[in-house]
């Protein structure tokens, strides 16, 4: 019962998580079974864009351990329409989304049949069983050609391949100045179109859904982010009283977006086992996730920045396309519009407009990936911090010192009408630039230009915020967003003292076992190891909006940490009945409710710990006159601001002239995330987003064919990076504390993937931008790189057509060594 | 077709389709469901077994090859409550996060330190690329699997693996 007097918060405590995850002892969807359980293949479409003019199941249905078929006309009553919660605009264009076609398919990789059978070998072989024709219809590919006049309609019933444009315009929203008045003054004007490729999750455990009918409730397990949303989404699209669904997330292996989704799987899971009676699983092959999972990025980016001489922005102007794929999933509308806001990142723009056009073309729908609209800005903006440089032949950090908001300026209310509660751009800067050793590279990269070394060395800069913590509930609303963005919690103290702790954020991976249960040990006074946190089940944890957007901390601790609160205030009152004092003279201290004045520990003071009081509310034998015996406490914490955390990364690439390879040579960032909680927990999610950023400007994309197949399918054509692909990264920290919200916390979870992208590519380019080269697209693959050094093409790469060009493998075209 | 194989110390008779993975044989028929499946093209590694002492990724080995083998998973590493040194140091290190490549990682990692009992940042690298991770960047991984190596040193790495079966056969 002796309290903890060290604090936890700050601790590098070793992962409560760990235990099961190492020994194998886990609980992936995947891994549970249920009596009488059996298993769902799904047919996918191979084509693009077709009419389905006939499917026969018949032979499949006469195929030994073979239970049932269905198509998509037997299941089209039921199956409503995928939900899209973000309606940006209220013209926006939304075509039904079924979740397996039933007249025609959009994508290659939508359903057509499910077959369920006895074994999972038994229900993928009576795939092959069943026989669908098809009519071609033309496939949109190119977003840009998408929008002309006269183009082939992905959905010809909308009349157009526009979903939607949203704009913003500082002028208009009175946040700042006219951007065209602001272009026609330039005295320079940098005007670049960027690409973001298309990208895909690519999480390690591929998606899969249990269902049990069998119940007074529906059981949906599901490897999923978003357990509370899918529950009520179930209930809203399938008319299932929302009390008769309950949905688990259990051990879920990763997500960065991914799993972030209602998907067709889970759709369709759940009306097969309600039709057959029987308890069902659908787990997708590693193939079946890159097809038809949700994709990220996908934007083509018109950018004009205008500026003095003297390197001060004056105006930014920002176009964008943005591919949505063949449907609108739970956010795809909303994810580039995300991004409207940090276009400006840390720069004191005066002015600025943003206008992105939506438009569907015959892909994998597009949705959340790891940042989700931010990395698509902050890689715009900072590589044109970049070209203001070279353009004014100025020092890129200098360009970047002269706009930024200095640390004595905030709060600053930005020309998007955001507030940056604190930051020091300046401090993570120098820190970075002394741990890089910036000078000296510079040197040496003049040294080996100078000597036309084989091997260049180049230099990257990227000085990133973000907005993170999704989100102030008035804020969304003002977006169109279909749901709030506070979070949920309660605290239950046990009779013996033990503490659970219940959230409605839903980790997967993150660590919050282990994180909440350090925040509450400080709260509460218990020991780390007395608490225990219950997630991820809507029966024990029956409200949240879970875990996306880098909100958990931000928002989901600071409803653990209200929850705290009123535990505590309703112990005092018991304790001060138990010290027969009064409430007021009690005194609350490391796990202890004293009478004020009388010493501490040791000292021979009668006091009451928070157990003792658990016990006695237990018992509820001598409690005040009116006190319900109960310390249980919930909250529910709405956060009145977004987050913005904030680094300096700073890059050194050498590029192989020969070859085209990129190595990274270091990589040092700074990053300022506020208070910590657990800095080895903080470390991490660094790390891992730094390869997930440097993946996207290096190694991944996602490519289809000129008839719309995914040719970027499995992880022998999609390339995620391996440690041997990976640099070891110097991670530090500066810590300026959040003003809006009491832990003084910001996000964690995107910051490595929005910063270190641009700085990667800003090295590359910096490495050869002597040998005439403007820019490369992204992935930087060795083809891209050698095309661009030796054309001094300023387009090398054109719109990226090959797969599995990074990593130095060969392309499909043959390679263009 | 009948195959007798021995699972983390245990041994089972069991007739099996010619065309089994391995991994499924694991899973589905013994519910040694700690390995798992990540991929369909033997690319991620996260199925990593032993066979007889060496890393397989048991996606690419069908369970008939198995017959007469004896075969250890990540739940057969712990003894009596015992981590293995390698699962410790990814303990240790924070060297996972969602977990999911995990088990696979610890075993490829403790073959790795077989054939190297100390191997160099580069060297743990270029072991493990068979094995993908998404959480963490890896930077951790490199860093357990150098600390289990100062835990096991003096050809402990070996030693290792006999720590895992149960009858060291002299299949190595």
């Amino acid at each position: 019962m002796t309290a903890t007097m060290e604090p936890e918060v700050g601790k590098a405590r070793r992962r409560k998580e760990d235990a099961r995850l190492i020994t194998g002892r886990t609980r992936w969807t995947d891994n549970l079974t249920l009596p009488g359980l059996v298993h769902m293949s799904i047919l996918r479409s191979p084509m693009a864009h077709a009419r389905i003019t006939s499917i026969d199941v018949s032979a499949a249905r006469e195929l030994p351990g073979v239970l049932a078929v269905f198509t998509g006309a037997d299941l089209a009553d039921e199956q409503g329409s995928l939900p899209c919660a973000w309606p940006i605009t209220e013209d926006m264009k939304s075509p039904n989304a079924p979740s397996i076609a039933v007249d025609q398919v959009n994508f290659a990789g939508e359903a057509v049949a499910v077959v369920v059978a006895r074994s999972a070998y038994e229900a993928a072989d009576a795939l092959e069983a069943i026989d669908v024709d098809y009519d071609d219809l033309p496939v949109v590919l190119d977003m840009a050609a998408a929008v002309e006049d006269g183009a082939d309609l992905v959905h010809s019933d909308l009349g157009t391949n526009k979903s939607a444009t949203w704009i913003f315009d500082s002028n208009e929203a009175g946040t700042g100045g006219d951007v065209e008045a602001a272009i026609g003054d330039a005295e320079v004007l940098i005007e670049r179109t960027f690409r973001q490729q298309r990208l895909i999750p690519a999480f390690m455990e591929p998606r899969s859904v249990v269902v049990d009918p069998t119940g007074e409730q529906y059981t949906m397990w599901s490897a999923t982010q978003i357990p509370h949303i899918l529950r009520l989404m179930l209930a809203m699209t399938l008319s299932v009283p929302e009390h008769k669904v309950r949905v688990i997330a259990p051990d879920v292996g990763g997500g960065f977006g991914g799993k972030l989704q209602v998907t067709p799987e889970e759709i369709l899971t759940f009306l097969v086992a309600r039709r057959l009676g029987k308890p069902l699983k659908y787990t997708e092959s590693r193939s079946e996730s890159m097809l038809s999972g949700h994709h990220g990025r996908d934007q083509i980016q018109k950018l004009t920045l205008s500026a003095r001489r003297d390197g001060t922005v004056t105006g930014l102007k920002v176009e964008l396309l943005a591919d949505m794929g063949a449907y609108l999933r739970l956010v795809t509308p909303g994810v580039p519009i995300l991004g409207a806001f940090m276009f400006n990142a840390i720069y004191k723009f005066p002015a600025y407009r943003f206008v992105c056009t939506n438009v569907f073309t015959n892909k994998t729908p597009t949705d959340a990936y790891r940042g989700a609209g931010r990395p698509e800005a902050t890689f715009a903006i900072e590589r044109l911090m970049d070209e203001l440089a070279v353009e004014l032949d100025m020092d890129p950090m200098a360009v970047r010192e002269k706009n930024w908001i200095k640390h004595e300026e905030f709060p600053f209310t930005t020309v998007c009408g955001l507030t940056y509660d604190s930051g020091n751009y300046e401090a993570a800067t120098d820190k970075a630039k002394e741990l890089f050793g910036y000078d000296a590279l510079r040197a040496e990269q003049a040294e080996r230009r100078e000597r036309g070394d084989s091997v260049q060395l180049g230099l990257g800069i990227s000085t990133f915020t973000e907005m993170c913590g999704l989100a102030p509930s008035r804020v969304l609303g003002s977006l169109s967003y279909g749901a709030g963005g506070w979070e949920h919690a309660a605290i239950r103290m046990l009779p013996t003292g033990k503490v659970e702790v219940v959230t409605g954020s839903s980790p997967h991976g993150q660590g919050h076992e282990t994180a909440w249960s350090q925040i509450v040990a400080d709260q509460l006074g218990v020991p780390f190891e007395d608490i225990e946190v219950l997630h991820g089940d809507t029966q024990s944890s029956h409200k949240g909006l879970d875990t996306y957007g880098s909100r958990s901390l931000t928002v989901g601790a600071m409803a653990v940490v209200a929850a705290a609160d009123k535990v505590k205030a309703k112990a005092a009152r018991i304790a001060a009945h138990m010290l027969e004092a009064g409430e007021d003279d009690v005194e609350f201290h490391a796990g202890s409710f004293r009478v004020r004045g009388t010493g501490t520990e040791g000292s021979g003071a009668k006091g009451v710990s928070i157990q003792d009081v658990a016990l006695a509310v237990f018992a509820a034998h001598d409690l005040p006159d009116g006190v319900e015996p109960n310390l249980d406490s919930e909250a529910t914490f709405d956060p009145e601001n977004f987050s913005f955390p904030h680094g300096t990364h700073l890059c050194a690439t050498e590029v192989d002239t020969e070859t085209g390879r990129v190595t990274i040579r270091k990589y040092v960032c700074v990053d300022d995330i506020g208070k910590v909680v657990n800095p080895l927990i903080v470390e991490g999610q660094v790390h891992g987003g730094l390869a997930q950023g440097i993946a996207q400007a290096l190694f991944e994309e996602a490519v289809h064919d000129e008839s719309g197949t995914l040719t970027t399918g499995t992880l022998a054509d999609y390339l995620v990076p391996s440690a041997a692909d990976l640099p070891n990264f110097v991670t530090d920290r500066t810590e300026t504390p959040a003003t809006s919200n009491a832990l003084g916390v910001k996000g964690v979870g995107e910051a490595g993937t929005i910063a270190s992208t641009p700085a990667v590519v800003n090295a590359v380019i910096d490495a050869v931008r002597h040998l005439g080269v403007k820019d490369i697209e992204m992935p930087c693959t060795p083809m891209r790189v050698w095309q661009a050094i030796h054309t001094g093409r300023s387009d090398a790469g054109g719109l990226g057509g090959e797969a599995g060009g990074g990593l130095g493998s060969i392309d499909t075209s043959g390679g263009a060594q | 077709m009948r195959i007798t194989v021995t699972v983390d110390g245990t041994k089972y008779a069991d007739d099996v389709e010619p065309r089994q993975l391995l991994v499924h044989y694991l899973r589905e028929r013994l519910g040694k469901v700690g390995t798992v499946v990540g991929c369909d093209t033997s690319n991620c590694g996260a199925c990593t077994v032993h066979l007889d002492g060496h890393s397989v990724k048991s996606c690419s080995v069908l369970a008939v090859q198995a017959d007469g083998s004896e075969v250890t998973t990540i739940e057969g590493l712990a003894r009596d409550g015992q981590l293995h040194p390698v699962q410790q140091a990814f303990h240790d290190n924070h060297a996972l996060q969602c977990g999911f490549c995990t088990p696979g990682m610890i075993m490829q990692s403790i073959d790795l330190l077989a054939d190297n009992p100390d191997p160099d940042e580069k060297a743990v690298r270029e072991g493990l690329e068979g094995n993908l991770c998404r959480c963490t960047g890896y930077q951790n991984i490199v860093r357990a699997v150098r600390d289990a190596a100062s835990h096991m040193q003096g050809g402990a790495g070996p030693e290792a693996e006999q720590v895992t079966s149960v009858k060291a056969g002299g299949a190595q």
